[in-house]
């Protein structure tokens, strides 16, 4: 293999998983360490910057940093009793915002002198937030447009207050307005041409994913006053327009809306709440804590079950029959549900609720505004730049790929905002800015570092909830009480500061073993040279992970090679403090996403 | 030295021997020697040794005298037997416990001072006496805990890190205890675990006196230019005779070898040494031949490395002293006073 190049800033940043799984590589295990310190509004400011809203996304985040998180590779279940888990970084993010300053709001930028120019976002959700956050200080002139007479679009609309408090988000939209130079208008945009016509330099497009899938099985029209589309719904419950429910609920789909919808249901009077869905319980789109805690509220999750037709007498709905499936792959593994022989299987219910997916809508497109749209109806865009087929008219979250999440829909509101930027100063948008990095040695004394180098083994901590009895009492109670700062503390040491790397220098290798001999995961070898597959299978501990790199480092007196297996690393530094002659050096990998703010720079 | 212990958390794969421990099981507590020490990498070919043999730690017992290396049995096997003997006495101090219990398997730790020098007499004795242990000499030719100066295993001629030049003439461990009795003698080297491990496992498993001669360069005070037990200087200078594998007496035997590039020795617990030979023909149970080959390398400034004595029929202090089977401190009262009518007997015997 060829000698490992560490210059690249992808290298290092590919060892920091959460932070390479973040959509907007949020820099983790350094604000994990402010939080470990009690710098709660420095963890803050580093999550404001890199995904604009740390205390809803630190409730609500899809957490892809967690499943990457290398804790959960090299956790041992007999030391930590019970199973390999990650770090709970999405959790420990709340924190940095519940116990922020109160005179955080100062250190939040100011909008500069007007440049001239103006920007239009269409939809008040965290995409269209996130560019006006960018632009605003930059001294462009922001203009938001949004149906729902406040900020946060679905944020605010579709996830239930017993997740979000409004405080919650009432706070970080204001920390956005508050810059200054952004206006938001109450009103349904219905033109993209009426919209250009307002003399705009760019135009925004953060409508989301609006409109909900509908359930096509006989009996639906007729039973319609008791069916009610999830997205919809819940909107309606947020706003306070719908304060009951039947006794007895079915909610249809098995994504994270369908948890909201059945867990919303028992707050409205609910007793009888299920969840009926086609696919295996396992293959269900809702993420696995949010199930858990449906299924905490006492909440059954029937599977293989494929709606066939709502049961009503005259109007009035009595229930859903269902179609038992099972599921069959493919030689290519495909799967396809295919019905299972046995009887169908009847379910009584005052009320349904469908949340079986979400769709794009762009109906105030018109045909002949110049965005081409694929055979899904999505734009036409420049995945990297997010430019559609109109150069000056830009897409992102929902709207841009379909129904993701809020962290995508920040990562594209950075991304919209940088090609903005670029656009309207004149440059090629297709250059992006390159990331912002800084190595530094964390080397303190002979045996001192700058971070607690020792892994702990305690398992993740579980943040508390507030009693099941009162949390269903009330809707606007927020069922999850966040970690404490002692928990916090606990779990922050979880974290295995993947982001201070181990740095070697073959040219003061001696080659006398010690840090092969004294690291716990046997992740180091000197070795002939070999290609990768090789020397996967004949390093000190087998490296059977193929998306890890190794790191292979010339410049040896034997003309072998040190190779390391970066998947297993517990970067705890013992190799450089073993190290007689410095070869190995734990240096701190700092990594920052460049946003619109410094992508003109020139240097 | 390190401040924090070594990590609980080990690699996914970390395998169970036969014993069923894991190979970190036979670590010890963290190692407080210099960074970069080649005795801390002998500890680890001595853990790795003794998982690979399935050995039970409660079975080891493990001793040193002075010095560097007679710390080093701390960061090993934590779970076994251990003494810390006055300065060059461990030898009889071990002669000692085998005697008293010669079930146990012994494992002596010492440096080139402690064994060259001071205990230079100690180590002779045990060596004609054929005590049943592993003898391992972390060798670095220097006094490292009082700052370098020569020990009795440096070479003339080197030059030390003031840049004094060695006038005396160096005491070779090898040709001692081949000269001395020793029935399984090698040389290796720290920063060549390949060679070192199964060379530990066989001495582990010899009956009889096995002595390893291991250089391990003092980072500190003994790896510059013009060290004869350096890092460079070893690796330049290290002509290994033989590569052993040691399979033990259960294992079936899987690797073909090309008539006349192998030599087979069989131990008296059934194990078997198969020596693979590297260049030059070398037969490790000629006892002359390796003491002339032995000396050869001394004077052409050599590391001559490898198994280079062994003796197939090797019989221990037991043997020789016709001791019961019986460790002697399980004997009871009645196995040792036998009564009067055993010492009228014995005592007619001798009239």
């Amino acid at each position: 293999m060829k000698p490992t190049d560490i210059s690249n800033p992808d290298y290092f940043h590919k060892v920091v998983d959460c932070q390479w799984a973040c959509p907007a590589h949020t820099p983790v295990p350094e604000y994990i360490r402010l939080i470990a310190h009690g710098r709660y509004s420095d963890a803050y400011m580093i999550n404001w910057k890199s995904n604009v809203f740390p205390g809803i996304l630190g409730r609500t985040c899809d957490r892809p940093c967690e499943p990457a998180c290398r804790r959960s590779r090299v956790e041992d279940e007999t030391l930590v009793k019970g199973k390999k888990e990650p770090v709970a970084i999405c959790r420990l993010k709340r924190v940095a915002a519940d116990y922020k300053d109160d005179d955080i709001g100062t250190r939040m930028p100011k909008a500069p002198a007007k440049n001239g120019k103006r920007v239009a976002c269409v939809g008040g959700g965290p995409s269209s937030l996130t560019v006006a956050r960018d632009l605003a200080v930059l001294g462009y002139e922001i203009v938001i447009y949004d149906q729902d007479p406040k900020l946060g679009g679905f944020i605010r609309t579709q996830i239930p207050h017993f997740r979000l408090p409004e405080s919650v988000i009432d706070q970080e939209v204001g920390f956005i307005t508050g810059i200054g130079n952004i206006e938001f208008r109450h009103q349904r945009v219905d033109s993209l041409k009426k919209l250009t016509a307002e003399g705009y330099d760019a135009v925004f497009v953060g409508c989301g994913a609006p409109r909900g899938r509908e359930l096509d099985v006989p009996g639906r029209k007729e039973a319609a006053a008791n069916i009610h589309i999830g997205i919809d719904w819940l909107s309606s419950v947020s706003f306070g327009h719908t304060t009951k429910v039947g006794k007895r609920v079915i909610v249809l789909g098995g994504g994270n809306t369908a948890m909201d919808c059945c867990r919303t249901a028992r707050r409205l009077g609910g007793e009888d709440v299920k969840v009926i869905v086609r696919s295996g319980f396992e293959e269900m789109k809702a993420s696995p804590w949010e199930k858990e805690d449906a299924m905490g509220e006492d909440i059954p999750i029937l599977n293989f079950l494929v709606p066939k037709e709502v049961k009503h007498d005259n109007g009035k709905i009595k229930g859903v029959l269902f179609e038992k499936v099972k599921a069959e792959y493919d030689a290519k593994g495909r799967r396809s549900l295919v019905p299972s022989g046995e009887p169908d299987e009847f379910h009584e219910c005052d009320d349904v609720l469908v949340a079986i997916g979400q769709e794009n809508a762009f109906p105030w497109i018109e045909k002949d505004a110049g965005i081409e749209f694929d055979r899904w109806g999505l734009p036409q865009l420049d995945e990297k730049t997010l430019q559609s087929t109109v150069k000056n008219v830009f897409f992102g979250g929902d709207a841009a790929f379909g129904p993701k999440n809020i962290i995508w829909a920040a990562a594209h509101g950075h991304e919209a905002a940088t090609s903005i930027h670029k656009l309207l100063s004149g440059e090629n948008v297709e250059e992006r800015p390159a990331p912002g990095v800084n190595i530094v040695s964390q080397k303190m004394g002979i045996h001192e570092w700058s971070y607690d180098n020792a892994p702990t083994v305690d398992h993740r901590f579980k943040v508390p909830h507030r009693p099941k009895l009162d949390a269903l009492k009330d809707i606007m109670a927020e069922v999850e009480l966040g970690f404490d700062p002692e928990l916090a503390f606990k779990e922050a040491q979880r974290c295995l500061n993947c982001d201070v790397q181990t740095v070697f220098t073959g040219k003061l290798c001696i080659e006398c073993d010690a840090c092969v001999d004294i690291c716990p995961m046997d992740c180091i070898t000197f070795t002939e040279n070999g290609d990768e597959k090789d020397l996967r299978g004949r390093l000190n501990a087998p490296a059977p992970n193929p998306t890890q790199d190794l790191y292979v480092g010339d410049g040896l007196k034997t003309g072998r090679v040190m190779v390391k297996d970066e998947d297993v690393c517990l970067h705890c530094g013992l190799c450089a403090e073993r190290c007689p002659t410095g070869a190995w050096d734990m240096r701190k990998y700092y990594m920052e996403m460049t946003h619109a703010e410094h992508a003109c720079r020139k240097h | 030295m390190t401040f924090i212990a070594k990590p609980k958390l080990h690699h996914p794969s970390l395998v169970k021997n036969k014993a069923g421990f894991t190979r970190r099981d036979y670590e010890g507590a963290v190692s407080t020697l210099c960074a970069g020490c080649g005795h801390d990498s002998i500890s680890a070919a001595i853990i790795q040794a003794c998982f690979e043999l399935d050995i039970l730690p409660h079975q080891v017992a493990k001793l040193s005298g002075i010095g560097c290396s007679s710390k080093a049995p701390t960061y090993f096997i934590g779970a076994s037997h251990g003494f810390n003997t006055v300065h060059g006495r461990m030898p009889s101090v071990m002669t000692g416990a085998n005697l008293a219990n010669r079930d146990l398997i012994y494992l002596g730790v010492s440096g080139d001072g402690d064994s060259a020098s001071i205990g230079l007499g100690q180590f002779a004795h045990i060596m004609r006496r054929g005590v049943n242990m592993t003898y391992i000499v972390m060798n670095n030719g220097v006094y490292g805990l009082t700052k370098g100066q020569f020990s009795a295993t440096a070479d003339k001629g080197s030059i030390s890190k003031k840049g004094v030049s060695n006038p005396d003439s160096s005491i070779d461990m090898v040709s001692m205890a081949i000269l001395m009795g020793a029935t399984f003698v090698g040389r290796s080297f720290s920063g060549d675990k390949h060679q070192l491990v199964p060379l530990i496992k066989a001495a582990l498993s010899h009956k009889g006196a096995a002595f390893l001669d291991v250089i391990s360069p003092c980072v500190a005070f003994n790896n510059h230019a013009g060290s004869t037990k350096s890092y460079e200087y070893v690796r330049e200078h290290n002509e290994a005779l033989n590569r052993l594998d040691f399979i033990e007496g259960r294992d079936e035997i899987t690797t073909e070898y090309e008539p006349g590039t192998a030599t087979t020795v069989e131990q008296h617990d059934g194990s078997i040494l198969r020596l693979r030979k590297l260049g030059e023909d070398y037969d490790p149970s000629d006892k002359i031949a390796a003491m002339k080959r032995v000396q050869e390398g001394l004077a052409a400034g050599e590391v001559v490395t490898g198994l280079l004595y062994v003796d197939p029929s090797s019989r221990d202090l037991h043997a020789n002293l016709n001791t019961v089977e019986a460790p002697l401190n399980s004997l009871q009262t009645a196995d040792l006073c036998p009564g009067t009518a055993a010492l009228e007997r014995i005592n007619a015997s001798l009239r």
